[in-house]
């Protein structure tokens, strides 16, 4: 039976396929408290595990005393390095390429690092045994500062590595230096400025964030010790990665390793890593043959788990009078903290950092990042972006409006002529990218003309003039272009494992659907948009198209979520999976009608017979063949596995404008206009995008206007709980203006480019721009992030304008 | 350590139930009732995820303890919905994207739900101040707030219908 007659435009709509502001397929769990997080997690017979972290941030462990800890009703166990060592346990493998102690082994290297763990009956009695744990320790000098640790005479932090002269990339000039990479041509870029008549150099400082996720880290591990399986339920980006890091440390095989990644409440690049207390929880589970909960608090979380950034950044533009930028060089010392566990694909222990030339259409640029090694927790992940690409991106975009000013020229102007041009894509940057798609002048256009440009510098003039105006106005702008989906396997690789992804799509006989991916959404909305690609692919209504993610035993292997992969990597498996379906779906309709395939046209859902409107089958009536009576000599059933390796990367890009006025008395500011245009191809989504938007706008405005973790001489960190470490309200957070452009990908199959990072990534040179430009006309520069209130008083101090 | 015993209704269901005196509200409610739309996100009042609503009142119970609930009515998310048909602020979450991982919520909405009782006709920036006490990483409060105010439209109609 044929479904009546509806004009193909209704079908379209009942699809809710790409293009659709669907609402959220999984919101109706969470809007009535049923969702299924890892602390929501349950077993029976499952124990608690805490850990005994050190107070001090380099020290040599003299003695443990467990006694006290074991006496207490309830405890189970105390096992500290000397308990893993036997089993290999007490290091493990980094995804750079490096080892991190699991439990500190005779030293501990930073604050709160893991010196042992408990398991009792629940979180209550395992807390109350992390007391009565007793660690005497030996201090040792300690050094937060990178430029410090490279001193000759600085204390060794890695005495495991004695004698070791080469890392993972390449050699080590110091016992603290962990590797120096360099990408572009040094010799281009020496030569473009030694001829230079213009050259500005700016040092900058990015500080050491934190994703700070609102759900912390933590799992449930379970080692069934008849079966010799583990179950492990946890908080990860990327649990196909973790299922084969825990087979290669624990010897398990991976076919008896299934590890689950539930709800995710929020990630961010905090939950890519895997952590010492994953691999704890999963050794007391084998030790102890029953299911073992973990779930740090939140001290923990900022703590311990992977910070960002930490960049200290010079950059210097070489540039014609009129302002042609004709070279870029740049030098990073990055602080990695004590172990290297950035999560970079292996190739790039800067990630993708040379995107740095940016938007800009710069002929000889070269860049070199040295990695050193601090008393400071390991990290260095991305941070709500694709690899590095946020320092980047702001070490750029400040340079350009440091140039700018230099030369007396508007920061739309300086951007506008140096842009690559439209007809210049598929571009290749002197860092060797090859930018895909971009149209950057007209998207300029949109956002000068929408908040007229011309009117805010002319308010901006007659504030200046005024010397009893109470604020300083700002106009910040910056115009990013981002490096995402990683990754083209040739170049990206986790582990040896090429950075593809995957998607499985099962079409079931009566036509609705079961479609699985190596991705994990973490707030992203996956289950909604993945469903409408693939309504659009094969005319099935997405409201009945199940996605499920995060279940290595049933999902198809997958490098995860971060870095703006899931569209541009999974998205393309999601479309290519879809049309191989739709392949064999035409032949059994050609054979349904009697018709040769090429007579057969495809209309939103369902095959045509050309001519003739009322010869059709649609895709329901195609998947009940195929299951019922397939075409003679045919394979039944109606699925398919699509494993995706990208040709290339995906770039989007975006033009952001902020107005900010600055309080002269205070130096509060008061964010008052924010617009943000971006273009990220294709859009599955609108609302979804939309709300990605606002969401990395405001992780942006954190970074910029209030996040640090600042150190002290001993190594404490200096604000570890929400009371120090600035997650905006309600009331702080400015209001959103979005716009886009749409330029598709001409690589991907849906034209799409990924969009969730870039708010983050383009708006926090946006913010730095704007509070520096308030002060431009009094000689400012540049000012380092935070830029709260306490930091631009003195900057108005400093520049005498305080009222 | 010794328990005692406490009475609590929880979303109009009454339980006895023996517990530590350090017990907190939340871990009682997720661990003693099964109840885990409330989430823990800090232990320190700040994030405002375990919100629920004790006697009239929104109540971080992450520090609260379970023993001075006794006697109490305690609502928490799960209570929201009555037979089937979602609270008003559960639909202006969903119909306004008001949230993405979902882990804030439950929170959330609690909150939202007391607001409007303590102030049924806000601005905009009385609802940014009425939920200060909740984070949220995920959507920049912006559908939030649109998510209040399409609630208290609907309260409004439903009050005056």
């Amino acid at each position: 039976m044929n479904a009546p007659v509806q004009t193909a435009e209704a079908r379209e709509i009942a699809l809710a396929g790409m293009g659709v502001s669907r609402l959220r397929k999984e919101d109706a769990r969470f809007i009535q408290g049923k969702g299924n997080y890892v602390d929501d997690i349950k077993m029976p017979g499952m124990l608690h595990m805490d850990i005994v972290r050190s107070p001090l941030a380099h020290a040599r462990i003299k003695k443990i005393n467990k006694e006290a800890a074991l006496a207490i009703p309830g405890v189970h166990a105390v096992l500290t390095a000397d308990d893993l060592k036997p089993l290999k346990l007490h290091w493990m493998p980094t995804l750079a390429g490096d080892v991190a102690a699991v439990l500190a082994d005779e030293k501990v290297h930073y604050q709160m690092q893991e010196v042992a763990i408990v398991i009792a009956d629940d979180r209550y009695i395992a807390a109350d045994a992390v007391e009565a744990v007793e660690v005497e320790y030996e201090e040792l000098p300690v050094v937060t500062d990178p430029y410090a640790a490279l001193q000759p005479d600085a204390p060794v932090i890695r005495e495991d590595l004695a004698g070791k002269t080469s890392g993972a990339h390449g050699p080590r000039e110091h016992h603290n230096h962990i590797f120096t990479w360099d990408a572009g041509d040094k010799a281009a870029a020496d030569a473009a400025f030694a001829n230079a008549p213009v050259t500005v150099s700016q040092h900058m400082y990015y500080p050491r964030v934190h994703p700070c996720p609102l759900e912390t880290c933590g799992c449930v591990a379970s080692f069934d010790p008849v079966r010799g399986d583990l179950t492990t339920y946890i908080t990860s980006q990327a649990p196909h990665v973790v299922r084969t890091v825990v087979s290669l440390l624990s010897g398990i095989p991976e076919s008896k390793v299934r590890i689950v990644s539930p709800d995710i409440g929020g990630g961010f690049g905090n939950k890519v890593g895997v952590y010492p207390g994953y691999v704890c929880a999963i050794v007391a589970s084998i030790v102890l043959g029953r299911p073992v909960k973990w779930v740090e608090d939140r001290v923990e979380n900022i703590s311990t788990t992977a910070f960002a950034r930490d960049y200290h950044m010079d950059g210097e533009l070489a540039a014609t009078p009129d302002g042609k930028i004709t070279a870029l060089r740049v030098n990073v010392v990055a602080d990695h903290g004590a172990f290297d566990a950035c999560a970079d694909p292996t190739k790039f222990p800067a990630g993708m950092f040379h995107i740095v030339s940016g938007s800009y259409d710069i002929p000889a640029a070269h860049c070199s990042v040295k990695g050193v090694y601090t008393n400071k927790a390991p990290g260095g992940v991305a941070y709500r972006c694709s690899f590095r690409v946020t320092e980047a991106v702001y070490l750029v975009e400040r340079m350009v409006d440091v140039l700018a000013q230099k030369l007396g020229m508007d920061k739309a102007e300086i951007r506008a002529k140096n842009f690559i041009k439209k007809e210049q894509f598929p571009y290749t940057s002197a860092f060797g990218f090859e930018y895909d798609s971009g149209d950057y002048h007209t998207a300029l256009k949109k956002v000068l003309d929408a908040v007229d440009y011309p009117a805010l510098r002319a308010e901006q003039a007659a504030k200046r003039a005024d010397p009893n105006s109470p604020t300083l106005m700002g106009i910040g702008l910056v115009t990013f272009t981002e490096v995402v989906g990683a990754g083209p396997s040739k170049m990206c690789d986790i582990l040896g494992v090429g950075m593809f992804d995957s998607c499985e799509i099962r079409i079931h006989p009566t036509g609705s659907a079961i479609a699985r991916m190596g991705t994990i959404t973490q707030g992203q909305g996956h289950q909604t948009t993945y469903a409408q690609i693939i309504a659009t692919e094969l005319g099935i209504p997405s409201e009945v198209i199940q996605v499920e993610e995060g279940d290595t035993s049933t999902a198809p292997y997958g490098l995860g979520t971060y870095g703006s992969r899931s569209t541009p990597v999974a998205g393309a498996a999601i479309a290519l999976a879809a049309r191989k379906i739709h392949a064999k779906a035409r032949k059994i309709a050609a054979h349904m009608l009697e018709v040769n395939e090429n007579d057969l046209d495809w209309e939103v859902d369902r095959f045509k017979v050309k001519g003739d409107d009322s010869k059709f089958k649609t895709m329901a009536d195609v998947a009940w063949q195929a299951y019922h009576q397939p075409p003679a000599g045919m394979e039944p059933g109606l699925e398919a596995v699509h494993y995706y390796d990208p040709p290339n990367f995906t770039f989007p890009f975006g033009i952001y404008l902020c107005v900010v006025d600055i309080d002269r008395a205070t130096g509060e500011t008061k964010i008052r206009r924010f617009y943000a245009l971006d273009d990220c191809g294709t859009r599955i989504n609108p609302m979804i995008i939309e709300g990605q938007i606002h969401g990395g706008l405001t992780e942006g405005f954190a970074v910029a206007m209030g996040q640090q973790m600042p150190f002290d001489a001993q190594g404490n960190l200096m604000g570890n709980t929400l009371m120090d470490y600035f997650l905006p309200t309600a009331v702080e957070t400015p209001k959103w203006e979005t716009d886009h452009t749409v330029t598709p990908s001409p690589h991907h199959p849906i034209g799409a480019k990924g969009v969730a990072e870039s708010p983050h990534v383009g708006s926090i040179p946006t913010f730095t721009s704007a509070v520096v430009d308030a002060f431009a006309h009094l000689g400012v520069t540049h000012m380092d992030m935070p830029h709260n209130a306490f930091r631009v008083w003195k900057q108005l101090k400093a520049s005498g304008v305080n009222l | 350590m010794a328990k005692k015993l406490i009475t609590v209704s929880v979303n109009g269901k009454s339980e006895e139930k023996a517990v530590e005196p350090r017990t907190l509200l939340i871990h009682f409610l997720r661990e003693e009732l099964n109840l885990t739309g409330a989430h823990i996100g800090c232990e320190t009042s700040h994030c405002g995820a375990c919100t629920v609503d004790i006697d009239g009142r929104s109540v971080k119970s992450c520090t609260h303890l379970a023993v001075q609930c006794d006697g109490s009515e305690v609502l928490t998310v799960e209570g929201l919905a009555s037979k089937g048909v979602l609270h008003a602020v559960q639909e202006g979450f969903y119909k306004e994207h008001g949230l993405q991982c979902g882990f804030c919520t439950p929170g959330m909405l609690m909150r939202a739900y007391r607001f409007l009782q303590e102030n049924p006709n806000p601005s905009e920036e009385e609802i940014r101040m009425g939920m200060s006490g909740n984070l949220c990483r995920c959507t920049g409060y912006q559908n939030i707030v649109k998510a209040v105010q399409y609630a208290a439209k609907k309260l409004q109609e439903t009050a005056t219908a």
